[in-house]
């Protein structure tokens, strides 16, 4: 057979793509389900990371721990009011890039006790998307526990951001004061304020400046109820 | 046949060291670059690059008498993106904590010049058995050179190799002792350094590969 010919050419190409699309789409829809459940609990990891809860604990059963320490996941307004119970969890926190954004999700949980409340964070890093949760505890002013991740940043220097190290030095820091934003990220050693200011990534500092946006564009949608 | 012929183990060794697909073909030098920072990630891409180019040599191997000669690029590709898609979404199904290490690399293994190369090179001419061999070689020796730059860069950029600390705490000038990573080791440039001293090192033990001088 010809298999230099122009028909034998185009027929091979239609071929080929008919049998790759079939196979693309079955393993898609097949493998679906179980894709979402993984995400599903890996964000119920990430919201609990923020609150320091051990890795082996989440490892054993996420969903589990999760039920165990998350008493509710509100809707709130930029009022600061309660509007859905139970429903902040679907909120995909991609959408909180939207800057018209007027009603954002707010973990309430419970550890050893205690009421703590975790936000979650959305923003830029250097080279794509950065998120992450703040986890507050019930005075609503100083910072219990933090956690950050990336798509895509430079490992060794933005993708430092999610080291224990770094997500440590959240820990105990004001958060606000009168509804305005205190904690912030500032440049490796140019620390001038120990109570609210967390040191940045050395060669990542557009990593850390992303995170720096991140927290007040984020938690400056909860000034109202930071005042209540 | 014999599996294992002389001319099979030549297939297998010879990308590791002395036609290492980085060193000596000077191919994949981007992904080098980019993931090396640190040991983890290195490991990581050499293993996936080393399972994505065994099968795509197979595939293509299998289909090469088959292929129009004027697109088999664009078959090529379509084999490598096919393969590709379909590994990343298995992962993020059954093994989500490696696939969220990945990230980004997954889309890299696309565009990795080794897996065209080898494509080209040697499985459009090859039975299938003796280009998994050749697939197997390239990807480890590629690896090779991914772990030995990873190993220094980490070393001596974070002080840790696969994330445990290796260099004491102590030493630092943080915790007053006089130690300090240096920052240049983390950065893409060190990468280039190091891979040229290991062409060099490679170039020096083996004559063969040094161009003549007129």
């Amino acid at each position: 057979m010809n298999t230099n010919s122009n028909s034998y050419t185009i027929i091979y190409a239609s071929v080929m793509v008919i049998i790759v699309a079939f196979l693309l789409a079955f393993v898609s829809s097949s493998l679906k389900e179980r894709q979402d459940t993984n995400v599903k609990l890996d964000k119920m990891k990430q919201i609990l990371s923020s609150l320091n809860i051990s890795e082996d604990e989440l490892k054993q059963d996420a969903e589990a721990a999760y039920n165990k320490y998350v008493v509710a996941d509100q809707i709130i307004d930029i009022n600061g009011n309660v509007v859905v119970e139970n429903g902040g969890f679907e909120v995909p926190s991609k959408s909180l890039k939207d800057a018209a954004l007027e009603q954002v999700p707010l973990y309430v949980c419970k550890v050893n006790g205690e009421t703590k409340y975790v936000a979650p964070l959305y923003g830029a890093g250097l080279w794509g998307p950065i998120w992450g949760y703040i986890s507050f505890n019930s005075d609503k002013k100083t910072v219990y526990g933090a956690y950050f991740s990336h798509e895509g940043e430079t490992p060794g220097l933005g993708a430092e951001i999610t080291t224990e190290e770094f997500r440590s030095s959240f820990e105990g820091k004001q958060l606000q004061e009168g509804g305005d934003v205190k904690i912030s990220v500032v440049k490796n050693g140019k620390v001038s304020n120990s109570s609210c200011e967390v040191d940045g990534i050395t060669g990542g500092t557009i990593t850390s400046k992303g995170v720096n946006a991140m927290l007040h564009d984020c938690l400056k949608r909860y000034a109202n109820f930071f005042n209540k | 046949m014999d599996l294992f012929s002389k001319k099979n183990k030549e297939t297998f060794f010879t990308p590791l060291w002395v036609n290492n697909p980085v060193a000596t073909q000077v191919l994949g030098i981007c992904s080098a670059l980019a993931v090396t920072s640190k040991l983890e990630p290195a490991l990581v891409m050499g293993i996936s690059v080393t399972i994505i180019v065994a099968l795509a040599n197979v595939v293509i191997s299998l289909l090469r008498n088959t292929i129009p000669n004027r697109i088999r690029i664009i078959v090529q590709l379509v084999v490598v993106a096919t393969l590709v898609t379909i590994v990343s979404q298995v992962l993020k199904a059954f093994a989500y904590d490696v696939s969220v290490q990945l990230s980004v690399y997954v889309g890299l293994i696309i565009t990795n010049c080794i897996l065209m190369g080898r494509l080209e090179a040697f499985a459009m001419q090859n039975k299938p058995w003796e280009s998994f061999l050749d697939g197997v070689g390239s990807g480890l020796g590629y690896a090779l050179i991914l772990v030995i730059v990873g190993f220094f860069r980490e070393l001596f950029g974070s002080g840790t190799l696969l994330n445990f600390r290796v260099i004491p705490e102590c030493l630092y000038v943080k915790a007053g002792g006089f130690y300090m990573n240096n920052g240049l080791m983390v950065l893409p440039p060190m990468a280039l350094i190091i891979l040229a001293c290991v062409i060099w090192f490679q170039r020096a033990k083996n004559p063969d590969l040094q161009e003549k001088n007129n």
